[in-house]
């Protein structure tokens, strides 16, 4: 139930409301509509966490990178 | 698959764990909240391969597992009136209420649908304009925007043969029962990373500071698992007690304000009845007086009768507050296994009991 999966934006629909805004999202090539009520942010080419049909929040991409180098440098 | 597999790499888990060794001089209780870390942890063994000393404690972060069968029974009294379609994720669909699951009661003609989401169940009853249709919204704080814009759309779109069964807990409230209690055994806490994506890290600071606990905020691969742990070890070792964010990728310090306000929109703090656990102040949500309309419990008013408590062998509420782990429970994969649960937490995907039981850690 708390997990929440990220997924690539291929489309976004803008529906005329923030509130309708949705996307096709793609989850490793199951493709899923999903609200972007919450991250009105979000665009094509962006990694969002799904959860429950809607984007909690976009995956920052730099933060993610930074993470794996911590990792590599414990290695060392 | 993208920011999964590279968090579940062997060699840096690896050099996490020796890195760990050698940061750990005593024994800590870290708790994990949530019920999605727990069942990661048993699946990747992640805990069998911590340094001695160094225990986790699996919390209650499993929301259908503290429903209170009372609500599952007016779920099942709202599904068995005739022209009523109730539908909720597929875990909440088979926890047993006080007698019988929602399942069980559609085996035996009840209205009962699984979505995946909320907005489903709109859409659903958009298209069946006949039909009364109920969504059970179960769920932490990660899963209240969804619950929130379902009921914000069906008000703005006038669906009104839609309504909310809202059964939604927080995790500080709950968090601070854990901290407060006499006989509390956690040292450090790892927070749900996907709760925290939503509501940020401020109650946080405030929970830390007061019960002198370290917090760390942790996702839920083997790496965002193990960087959660050193983070809480190396605060313990050098006696800090502060809030970190170990997720940065999806958690933001001051969370998603969108989500935020919709949820305030649509909701305010309630007291709520954990099951197992007992009442927590002000650790759910009620709709708004403004949305009383989508209010399933006001449409269907005697549908929510008194919680009857529970006897018998299932021990679940202490292994709901990291009491006991569950193997130590006397009904655990004798007479509560997954296909007959006695408790909630052996039915949930994220229930401490099924993992256990799935991950076959009762066998020697």
């Amino acid at each position: 139930m708390c997990l929440a999966i990220p997924g690539l934006i291929v489309e976004v629909e803008e529906n005329g409301d923030p509130l309708l805004r949705t996307a096709r999202v793609d989850f490793s090539g199951v493709v899923k509509n999903v609200s972007l009520a919450c991250t009105p942010q979000a665009r094509p080419g962006q990694y969002v966490l799904v959860h429950a049909g809607i984007a909690l929040e976009t995956i920052d991409e730099e933060e993610a990178r930074r993470t794996l180098e911590l990792f590599e440098e414990l290695g060392e | 698959m993208k920011f999964i597999d590279e968090y579940r790499a062997a060699p840096a888990v690896l050099s996490a764990l020796e890195r760990l060794r050698r940061l750990a001089t005593r024994p800590w209780n870290i708790m994990e909240i949530c019920g999605g870390q727990t069942h990661a942890i048993l699946r990747f063994g992640i805990d069998q391969l911590l340094p001695e000393g160094l225990r986790l404690i699996h919390g209650p972060g499993c929301p259908v597992c503290v429903t209170p069968a009372s609500l599952i029974d007016a779920a099942i009294a709202m599904a068995r009136t005739p022209g009523v379609i109730l539908a909720s994720f597929g875990d909440m669909i088979r926890v047993p209420g006080t007698r019988e699951s929602l399942a069980e009661a559609r085996s035996a003609g009840a209205g009962v649908r699984i979505v995946e989401s909320p907005l489903a169940a709109v859409e659903m009853a958009r298209r069946h304009p006949d039909a009364q249709v109920v969504f059970f919204g179960v769920g932490f704080e990660n899963t209240a925007p969804a619950t929130a814009l379902a009921v914000s759309l069906a008000a703005r779109q006038r669906v009104q043969n839609f309504s909310m069964l809202a059964a939604h807990v927080l995790v500080p409230p709950a968090l601070e029962a854990i901290l407060g209690a006499e006989n509390c055994q956690v040292d450090g806490i790892l927070a749900a990373g996907h709760v925290c994506a939503v509501e940020g890290e401020r109650d946080y600071t405030r929970i830390a500071a007061r019960y002198g606990t370290p917090i760390v905020v942790t996702g839920f691969e083997p790496l965002d698992l193990l960087c959660g742990i050193l983070a809480c070890v190396r605060q313990l070792e050098g006696g800090q007690a502060k809030v970190e964010n170990a997720y940065r990728r999806a958690v933001r310090p001051a969370g998603n304000a969108k989500a935020q306000a919709l949820v305030r929109e649509v909701y305010e703090p309630a007291d709520a009845i954990w099951r197992g656990i007992g009442l927590i102040p002000a650790s759910g949500l009620r709709l708004r007086e403004a949305y009383s309309d989508f209010d399933a419990l006001l449409r269907f008013p005697s549908a929510l009768r008194e919680d009857s408590m529970q006897a018998g062998p299932c021990l679940a509420g202490q292994v709901l507050q990291g009491i006991i782990e569950p193997p130590a429970c006397p009904a655990f994969g004798q007479a509560c296994t997954p296909d007959h649960p006695l408790g909630a937490p052996m039915v949930s995907a994220e229930g401490a009991c099924s993992a256990f039981y799935q991950y076959k850690r009762h066998v020697a």
